[in-house]
């Protein structure tokens, strides 16, 4: 209960202004997540190592507000990527942030790219 | 093309737009709809859900858009103020004036407010709409601060028990007054309220009954109530719940007519008095009485419009209307059906009362003991669905009735089952929707599961309150059809956890995305990731490490996460024996690194508030201080409580310490379908439990009684009796061959209660199996455990000691920063995670 859903906004590619170096791929678990610091944000960022995927969501819960997404278990739904929060089992798409198996509120998702050894992750501001 | 008005957009008059929406003969009609309300129909029924998150978009039964896409016209937040039924038409607020072949009302009620002098003071509120409760929490937002601010509830029926549980749940002290010598007194006896009572005294409610209210005190805003026995009570805030009004205004005074005490007069087909104008819900008085539920509005509804579609099989509303009722929220079961109150010339009655756990259950049998009538359920109500159906099928119930509620004496199962309830039998009154249709879509094979069913036709998604029939219908259904019902793990596993441990173990798979690839299909999913994870535990005693990422969250970073996403520190105690020098050591720990510490109910200490990036320091000073992995995290063995035993206590008959520190020994680490507890008691006055875990040993004359499958939790259940007395050595040796037993065939998450429940044949066979060796596995068994026991390894000291491991605990992966967001507040000399709000 920490910090609001209002710093998050789902950022589609075509928005994206700044491509933020988020670390090297090595640094990021597979077949799991991690969380980077990006300003005020903090966003989690998932590797799906058996589709070559990379997503990113809000790191915040919008359930209870808790910074813990990107500690969440990944898998997939009707070939839908998602993450289920470690606190109470709640899952997102992590293509449109929409809460799979309840009624909170949709997470913002942010555009992923891999360049050379480096994750980026997009931005709008 | 025929014009039906409808006046009202509540619950009823949404259901009659649904079911005309779904119409076959559809298109002979057009809809117009007037809600006063300026927000499209919501469920009224989970009003109390609002305060949880104040968002009424969760509540909407329908939106703008569904209206519109149905063809459906619907003009919210504009009243309708007249009926001129002579010449068919009907004027509105704004004053449009609309002409109609068929009037339907569903005006519903209202909140019945006495005329208690200062009802109009600020901080007065009734419990009806979602308006009322945004400012039911805007008020109580302000009056917050205040020392020890208090709200009070007005009447203690089912409604007003249900607000004062939302103003408990908004941090507010709660009080609830009731004129009656009891709480909701229309369901309950004197002895079912006084229960009721007691529990929720103990829930921090404060229960006023036999009061009348003569004032509502305070100037200009409530500062208290004055009763007319001349006590008061002090309260910031009220909300008045006693009772409900129909909405016949609008009847009344267009010369339609109305019952003496209220409600549009209406007839079994739901016509009003006035021609061509029908009435639904709780606005309309049928019999004499006007329903405060949904399921008979509903029913209303489904009724008028066959009548007005002229339907061949509109039917007629039934001449006695079910009121039984299921309380919902309050922390604690309520229910009653059928005929509740009866006297003994009709009936006899069956009680039974547990004071000490808050259980009353009542029964009430005809007097030639062939009918349930009716009853009330206090405490555990987990039968009603089933007495329900017996009361509203007529159905034939044990020459003993009290096993109705007791359970037959012996094991076996008491009367009816889902599957001998007649074809007929409505199991969801809200959707309306038989046995018999749920078990054509399960034949056909279009629904096999509840949440197909709900899918397909409906059922189970208006209260909820039958979902746990359902499922007892599916399974017991798709069972006696020959079709096994089997726990499959998940879309990407099409197999039983004991299916999937057998392929891994022959096919000797090692990893998560080998099985995928070999066994499975898909990606994977949260569902299946864990079940794997802890078979490749059981089956190669592979620790939770090497594959983290499949690991269930708590796994992944060994440690409890906690309510504020910080983690719990759980070092292992054995059998709860700790010497001073581990004392201190944990000690200084806990103060080095801020820790919240507390004794655990498992005989070990909790450390709580650990930041993610800490936890590898925190353990690496635990272990050199002696200590290991306590695996609170893991579904996995928990702890083998002690009692003292005979080194100290003077009943002691055996050393109850040393046996539990050597089973916590031998099992820890022992990764198993759901967690895994142990206890010794020293002699039978079992002050360590060991009847209450998933294996208790217990001191007698001649060695030691051996328990298994036992748990607390919500379920409590008694641990049974294996073998006893036995030595030491036979008690291990069975433990073994058990544990096994249970790791290779239970399901995930299913305790050794739960799974022994679910074996054909019971303890029995488990004794069988055992000792007996009937499987001719025991060897195997016993080998695989041996196996097991040597290749422990504390994982934490496996974490700290290898920097790719310990990679993981880190909270951003660009910078060492910590997350700047947590917030604590103090606990008396400690601390805790901010409370939610
Ligand atoms: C810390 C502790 C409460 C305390 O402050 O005393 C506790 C805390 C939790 N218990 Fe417990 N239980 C604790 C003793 C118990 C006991 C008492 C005992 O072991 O004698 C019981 C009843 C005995 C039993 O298990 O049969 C108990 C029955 C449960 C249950 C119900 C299990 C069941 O089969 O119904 C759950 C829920 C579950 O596991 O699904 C649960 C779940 C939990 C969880 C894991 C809930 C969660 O997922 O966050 C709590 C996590 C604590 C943490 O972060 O460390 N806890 N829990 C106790 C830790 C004991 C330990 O040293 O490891
Ligand atoms: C907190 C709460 C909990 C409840 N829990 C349960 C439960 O657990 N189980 C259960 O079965 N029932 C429960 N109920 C009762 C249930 O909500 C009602 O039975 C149901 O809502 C009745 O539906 P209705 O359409 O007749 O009336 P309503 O839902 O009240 O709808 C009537 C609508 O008509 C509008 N209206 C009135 N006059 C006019 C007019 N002249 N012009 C235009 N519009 C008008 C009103 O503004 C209102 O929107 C609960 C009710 C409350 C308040
Ligand atoms: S009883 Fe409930 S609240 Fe208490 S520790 Fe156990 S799970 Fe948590
Ligand atoms: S906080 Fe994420 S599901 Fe509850």
């Amino acid at each position: 209960m920490t910090t609001t859903t209002e710093l998050y906004k789902t950022v589609d590619l075509a928005e994206v202004s700044t491509w933020y170096k988020a670390g090297k791929t090595t640094q990021f678990p597979v077949g799991a997540g991690a969380t980077i610091k990006y300003e005020d944000k903090q966003i989690a960022v998932f590797y799906f190592p058996r589709q070559e995927k990379w997503y990113a969501c809000q790191n915040l819960c919008p359930h209870k507000l808790e910074n813990v997404l990107g500690r969440g278990l990944i898998g997939e739904q009707d070939g839908v990527p998602k993450v289920a929060c470690p606190l109470h089992k709640k899952t997102f798409s992590l293509t449109t942030g929409e809460n799979l198996n309840g009624d909170c509120p949709a997470v913002a998702v942010y555009p992923v790219k891999i360049e050379g050894d480096y994750v980026y992750v997009g931005f709008a501001d | 093309m025929k014009k039906v008005v409808l006046v009202g957009n509540g619950m009823v008059g949404h259901k009659f737009c649904e079911l005309f929406s779904r119409h076959p003969k559809r298109a002979d009609f057009s809809l117009l709809v007037f809600g006063e309300e300026r927000r499209p129909a919501y469920d009224r029924v989970h009003l109390s859900e609002y305060f949880a998150n104040r968002d009424a978009d969760r509540l909407s039964l329908a939106s703008t858009e569904w209206y519109a896409d149905n063809g459906i016209a619907l003009h919210c937040g504009e009243s309708v103020t007249n009926i001129a039924h002579e010449k068919k038409c009907v004027t509105t607020a704004s004053g449009q004036v609309h002409t109609y072949d068929y009037l339907v009302i569903a005006t519903g009620s209202s909140a019945f407010v006495p005329p208690i002098s200062g009802k109009e003071k600020k901080g007065v509120f009734v419990y009806r709409t979602i308006e009322d409760l945004d400012a039911i929490m805007d008020y109580a937002e302000t009056i917050k601060s205040r020392e020890g601010a208090s709200a009070t509830v007005i009447g203690g029926g089912l409604l007003g028990l249900e607000a004062a549980k939302a103003t408990m749940d908004m941090g507010l002290k709660s009080h609830v007054v009731e004129f009656a010598d009891r709480l909701m007194p229309r369901q309950l006896d004197e002895r079912g309220a006084a229960v009721l009572k007691n529990t929720l005294t103990d829930l921090g409610l404060g229960i006023h009954c036999k009061k009348n209210t003569a004032q509502i005190g305070g100037n200009g805003s409530i500062t208290h109530l004055e009763f007319t026995d001349e006590t008061e009570l002090k309260t910031d805030m009220l909300i008045i719940s006693a009772g409900i009004r129909p909405r016949d205004e609008l009847a009344r005074q267009s010369g339609i007519d109305v019952g003496p005490r209220g409600g549009i007069l209406a007839d079994a087909q739901l016509r009003t008095s006035a021609p061509d104008v029908f009435v639904i819900g709780e606005a309309a008085l049928y019999k004499g009485m006007i329903y405060g539920l949904v399921a008979p509005g509903y029913e209303m509804a489904r009724v008028a419009l066959g009548t007005i579609f002229a339907d061949a099989d509109a039917g007629t509303m039934p001449s006695t209307i079910d009121m039984s009722t299921k309380l919902k929220l309050i922390g604690t079961d309520v229910a009653s059906f059928g005929q509740v109150f009866t006297n003994p010339e009709e009936a006899r009655t069956i009680v039974f009362n547990d004071e000490v756990s808050r259980v009353y259950k009542r029964i009430n049998i005809s007097n030639d003991g062939k009918k349930l009538l009716g009853g009330i359920l206090v405490g555990d109500a987990s039968d009603y669905n089933m007495l329900h159906q017996i009361v509203q099928n007529n159905m034939a119930i044990p020459p003993q009735p009290e096993d109705l509620i007791l359970g037959v004496r012996g094991g076996a199962d008491a009367g009816a089952g889902v599957l001998d309830l007649p074809d007929t039998a409505v199991i969801c009154s809200c959707e309306n929707i038989s046995k018999s249709q749920m078990t054509g879509l399960l034949d056909s094979g279009e629904a096999q599961s509840v949440k197909d069913l709900g899918t397909c036709c409906r059922a189970g998604t208006g209260c909820g309150g039958c979902k746990p029939m359902i499922s007892d219908l599916v399974n017991s259904y798709l069972k006696s059809q020959g079709k096994v019902v089997r726990n499959l793990i998940c879309e990407h596993f099409p197999y039983t956890r004991q299916e999937l441990r057998d392929l891994i173990a022959v096919k000797n798979i090692r990893t998560y995305d080998e099985a995928l690839d070999q066994i499975g299909s898909g990606n994977g999913c949260e569902a299946c990731k864990p079940p794997l994870a802890s078979l490749f535990a059981t089956i190669y005693m592979e620790t939770a490490n090497p594959q983290a990422a499949i690991q269930d969250t708590n796994d992944r970073f060994l440690a409890n996460i906690q309510r504020n996403g910080t983690y719990s520190v759980v070092p292992r105690v054995a059998g709860g024996e700790i010497s001073p020098r581990h004392l201190i050591a944990i000690g200084q720990v806990a103060e080095k690194y801020d820790l919240y510490t507390k004794i655990t109910g498992g005989q070990r200490i909790d450390l709580f508030g650990a930041r993610l990036e800490e936890l590898p320091f925190i353990w690496e000073e635990l272990i050199a201080a002696g200590f290991e992995s306590g695996h609170a995290y893991g579904k996995a063995l928990r702890t083998v409580k002690s009692c003292v035993g005979s080194t100290w206590c003077r009943y002691g008959m055996s050393d109850a310490v040393t046996m539990a520190i050597e089973l916590e020994n031998r099992y820890k680490g022992l990764r198993s379908p759901h967690k895994l507890k142990g206890g010794v008691s020293g002699c039978i006055r079992e002050c360590a439990e060991a009847r209450g875990k998933d294996f208790g040993l217990i001191a007698v004359e001649g060695g030691y009684n051996l328990y298994v499958c036992g748990n607390g939790g919500a379920r409590p259940k008694h641990a049974q009796l294996l073998a006893g007395p036995i030595d030491k050595e036979t008690a291990v040796l069975y433990l073994d061959r058990m544990l096994v037993f249970y790791l290779r065939t239970a399901a995930p998450l299913v305790r050794t209660a739960a799974w022994l429940e679910g074996l054909e044949g019971g303890i029995d066979y488990l004794k069988s199996v055992v000792i007996d060796d009937v499987l001719g596995l025991n060897a195997e068994f016993e080998l695989e455990m041996k196996g097991l026991v040597a290749a422990y390894k504390c994982e934490w000291k496996e974490a700290v000691t290898t920097p790719a491991l310990r990679a993981r605990f880190q909270t951003f992966v660009n910078t060492d920063e910590g997350d700047d967001t947590l917030e604590f507040v103090g606990l008396r000399e400690q601390k805790m995670p901010k409370p939610w709000n």
